[in-house]
């Protein structure tokens, strides 16, 4: 069995509880830090476990620390991101609602460690049920004395608020999350500044995943070096994958990062392979946004290497034949699955959660729906096709934040390595366009 | 000007609640709390009026069209009536991938309506949502706070059935 | 240690040296180049969102993205990305690439053509005609052909008062009039509403927009979203001649520029700089209500930019300087011709021959017409 830090005691009846949270060892890693450490020893730990921003960008969380301003009577704050929104990923979901009290431990450390007294946790407002499963945590914890004024008689004080979301996935953008936070549209803003010197209320800010704070318990506990002793390279530790598509098991898997794709994929220990009786066609490895790969490209890297679930691992190649290992929102695809209408139906998504404020994205997402939507309803020209992929040319790297990037990439990466399916689609109109219909070409398939 | 705020006034229980999110932020930034109050606003009223937001303008002293700005820009407000219960589907790809289609068509001809529609005796109301942070637990959808998950046509019978009484 | 002065810091926008205080923006250095030198007004990226009076406007249009070759002196990386002009500032030492960068061109490119996707093109028939800013952007980076097959956004109807006419399907969503709305008046009634490119200027509950600077909001508008109602249909921008004029006003500075067809004053605006930028917001007493030239005092013709439609019909010769446009025309069309002759390259000899050419061609069509 591989090594699990956050999921550790996640079927333990009753772990939502503060007492049976307590008993398996719960909030030990408050009193460490809180009694035996100085904040610049908890930042120093984190630093040194080289753990990676959880939420889809993987920067390393201690250097983001490092460059949180810290001009004199200002206050700071830490906001941790549980506006988990990418197609593909669940879980934060999973882990707040099983173990609410890891992430109000990781937020109660994190906080003493940037010198934040108000936190904040902004879940997405359809997880209401989380919230309150949250809220509960926060109040039997308080009850405790591990949060409030004057936290285990040390002086410091933290409060922590959970804040619901309006159901807007572009909250999820930092930045953006900050704004809806002070109760404005989810607008991106634009960077420079950084949250970490103008961030919530125009003061120092850090925002970071629920994953990654959930990880700063073990951290505290075991130290940043033990930590950094697990995973593979600069992948360092652990990863909730959630998997979701044609698989035998979908769930959300704790993975030691390195581990193969292949084994991830067939072992019974996580995914359990394919559906009974299908063949592997295509990967979405991390979440929505990222290139989706062709069966070919999975297992191995086009060098021939195996593929493993690692931030390097997984990008091997670049986008020519590589993808990310994003959030890790594992998403499998098998010869029933069309990538035409997967790709209209992932560009409909950002299309709708495009913001609007900039023009390449607000015009972009919607254009590329819809001659999508025309490909895959039969009525595509065969220009269409390099029309797309000019616009995700012309939207990359223009826009004010990433949801241009992850609204391009889906489309591009479809088209590179599919277009013999779209192309399909566009000169057997009336057959691409029946219900169900899916492309059976020489494609390569697992 | 419009004199229906008492008609939209929050019960005292949830005005009470509604000044504790407020008193949540630090001074000044009682704008923090808007989102948290219009979803009270909703609990309240199953929907959020216009005369709602005037109202949820005047108790954060915002002036009311920088509640209108939020209220359409988030897409959990119904900014109009809707049924007693709103089935919110997730029409995201790994949902599909799931059966999704199948079954959210099957909802769909059992109720007899599409979405963004209320059936006529005022019980039920679609909605197509984006990805609802379930997809290895689709198809899903959501009613009010409840997540239903790896639904098939016999459970969305089910659940319609339980919801109907 | 030698006495300190002020620290400038030195940057190359498109191979043109320029010093500026710290904390200029890339796009103020560039319209300092073109301030001190009129030939270079080429080389300023183009901005449809950002708006110097209106502090916080920027950086939503992606019209002024360019590329930084160099970060400053002491990182000479460039930018990963290309990087918003307008709200970017200069370091010392860097280097930025505009109309040099030919990604930079293409990407400009892609945001004309995003913000016309969804245009009604209805200039013909649309008030803001000659002095749209969309327009001029379209004409500099775009193409001749849409390659967009789509239908078109289009919005419901919403009036919004006596005095503004909205047309939200010509909206490109710069947020100016609503920073206006913030900045200058009393209370913002109109914002935002929906989201994504459902985004619309709106009030939400359908009322007028009813305050005494509210009329600001249709001379900053850069398309014909925002119009004025009292000048509605009455003219081309063309045929009508500014004046500018000022009042004694109690509300706000009352210099303005008046806009006549004939001897009738058909429209009052503020006046505005030579980047399109009110200079002294005016009140809706001075823009609706005051329509005779006796309410004024004038002080002489607008100054108009040649290239301007605007100044056309109203020709000064000793004002006469070739339009940036023809310039890069007719450098893009410049093709060496294999003779022996040597070129004229004396811009005066130039001048003339080209003054002597015209002179010519009006006396054949002269001709041409009492034939």
């Amino acid at each position: 069995m591989a090594r699990k830090i956050l999921t550790e005691h996640i079927n333990v009846p009753g772990i939502e509880t503060f007492e049976v949270y307590r008993k398996q060892g719960g909030y030990t890693a408050v009193e460490k830090a809180i009694k035996t450490m100085t904040p610049e020893e908890v930042v120093e730990e984190a630093k040194k476990s080289g753990v990676r921003g959880r939420g889809g960008a993987g920067f390393p969380m201690g250097m983001k620390w490092g460059f949180l301003a810290k001009p004199e009577g200002v206050p700071r704050y830490l906001v941790c991101n549980a506006d988990e929104s990418e197609p593909g990923t669940f879980k934060d979901h999973y882990l707040m609602k099983m173990i609410p009290h890891l992430l109000i431990e990781g937020m109660i450390v994190s906080s003493f460690a940037l010198g934040a007294n108000k936190s904040f946790i902004y879940v997405r407002g359809e997880l209401m049920y989380v919230i309150h499963i949250l809220e509960k945590a926060i109040e039997e914890a308080k009850a405790q004395g591990f949060l409030g004024k004057n936290i285990l008689g040390s002086g410091y004080d933290l409060e922590l608020v959970v804040q619901p979301g309006g159901g807007a996935y572009i909250c999820g953008e930092e930045t953006a999350l900050l704004e809806s936070l002070e109760g404005k549209r989810g607008n991106p803003r634009n960077k420079p500044p950084f949250p970490a010197v103008k961030g919530l209320y125009q003061c120092p800010t850090v925002v970071n995943n629920v994953e990654s704070i959930s990880n700063m318990p073990w951290i505290i506990n075991n130290g940043g070096e033990a930590y950094a002793q697990i995973g593979v390279g600069r992948s360092t530790g652990t990863k909730l994958i959630s998997a979701s598509g044609h698989i035998q098991k979908p769930g959300v898997y704790e993975i030691e990062l390195g581990l193969s794709v292949e084994e991830f994929m067939n072992s019974d220990e996580y995914c359990g392979g394919i559906r009974k009786g299908h063949h592997l066609k295509a990967l979405v490895a991390g979440g929505s946004s990222v290139p989706i790969l062709p069966a070919n490209l999975i297992m191995k890297t086009a060098n021939g290497e195996d593929r493993l679930m690692s931030y390097e691992s997984l990008s091997d190649g670049g986008f020519a034949t590589g993808s990310m290992l994003g959030s890790g929102g594992f998403i499998v695809f098998d010869e029933t699955a069309c990538i035409v209408k997967n790709t209209w139906n992932f560009s409909r998504f950002y299309h709708h959660e495009s913001c609007g404020q900039c023009s390449p994205c607000r015009e972009g997402t919607g254009w590329m729906e819809k001659v999508l939507h025309r490909i895959e309803h039969g009525h595509g020209s065969m220009h269409d096709v390099d029309l797309l992929v000019d616009i995700t040319k012309k939207i990359e790297g223009n826009t004010i934040c990433p949801l241009g990037d992850a609204a391009s990439w889906p489309v591009a990466s479809a088209i590179r390595h599919f277009r013999d399916e779209f192309v399909w689609h566009i000169t057997h109109p009336s057959e691409a366009s029946a219900p169900g219909a899916v492309y059976r070409g020489d494609m390569a398939l697992v | 000007m419009t004199d229906t705020p008492n008609t939209v006034a929050f019960t005292p229980e949830r005005l009470v609640k509604a000044q504790e999110m407020i008193a949540r932020y630090p001074e000044g930034r009682q704008k923090s709390a808007l989102l948290p109050i219009l979803h009270l606003m909703q609990e309240q009223m199953g929907w959020v009026s216009s005369e709602a937001m005037d109202y949820v303008a005047e108790l954060l002293d915002i002036k009311p069209v920088e509640v209108y700005e939020v209220a359409t820009f988030y897409t959990m407000f119904h900014l109009e009536p809707v049924g007693k219960h709103v089935i919110e589907y997730c029409r995201t790809g790994p949902c599909c991938l799931m059966g999704g289609e199948e079954v959210y068509a099957h909802l769909r001809q059992k109720l007899g309506i599409n979405p963004g529609e209320t059936t006529t005796d005022g019980k039920f109301t679609i909605k197509e949502v984006e990805c609802l942070a379930a997809c290895g637990w689709g198809p899903v959808f959501q009613v009010r706070e409840k997540y239903y998950m790896n639904l098939t046509n016999e459970k969305v019978d089910e659940i319609i059935d339980e919801l109907s009484k | 240690m030698e006495e300190t002065k002020p620290q400038l810091f030195k940057i190359t926008f498109d191979g043109i040296e320029v010093e500026v205080e710290p904390g200029t923006t890339i796009m103020q250095a560039a319209r300092k180049i073109a301030e001190a030198d009129e030939s270079q007004a080429a080389i300023v990226p183009p901005a449809m969102c950002y708006y110097k009076p209106l502090p916080a406007s920027g950086g939503k249009c992606r019209a002024c993205l360019v590329r930084v070759a160099q970060g400053s002196a002491k990182d000479t990386r460039p930018m990963p990305k290309l990087v918003p002009s307008c709200i970017t500032q200069v370091q010392d030492g860097m280097v930025v690439e505009n109309t040099t960068n030919e990604a930079v061109l293409e990407a400009r490119k892609g945001i004309v053509e995003f913000l016309l996707i969804n245009h009604p093109l209805d200039c013909p028939v649309c008030d803001q005609a000659g002095e749209c800013h969309l327009q001029d952007f379209a004409f500099e980076h775009g193409s001749a052909k849409t390659r967009y097959e789509e239908e078109r956004r289009t919005f419901e109807k919403e009036d919004i008062g006596p005095f503004v006419q909205l047309h939200m399907t010509r909206c490109i969503l710069c947020y100016r009039c609503v920073y206006t709305a913030d900045q200058i008046t009393e209370k913002r009634e109109h914002g935002v509403m929906n989201r994504g490119d459902a985004s619309e200027i709106s009030t939400y509950i359908k009322k007028s927009i009813d305050n005494d600077f509210s009329g600001n909001i249709i001379d900053v508008c850069p398309v014909g979203a925002l119009t004025d109602k009292t000048y509605r249909f009455k003219n081309r921008v063309w045929f009508s001649k500014p004046e500018d004029a000022h009042c004694n006003c109690d509300k706000c500075s009352g210099k303005v520029t008046l806009w006549y067809r004939g001897d009738e004053v058909i429209r009052v605006t503020a006046r505005k700089n030579t980047w399109g930028e009110v200079t002294e917001f005016i009140c809706n007493t001075c823009r609706f209500e005051r329509k005779k030239t006796s309410d004024w005092v004038l002080e002489g013709p607008t100054k108009v930019k040649r290239s301007s439609v605007i100044s056309a019909n109203k020709y000064r010769s000793d004002l006469v300087k070739k339009p940036d446009f023809a310039l890069k025309l007719a450098a893009t069309q410049f093709k060496n011709i294999d003779d022996s002759r040597p070129y004229i390259t004396d811009p005066e000899t130039i001048r003339n021959q080209s003054i002597e050419n015209n002179d010519k061609a009006n006396h054949r069509s002269l001709l041409n017409q009492n034939n």
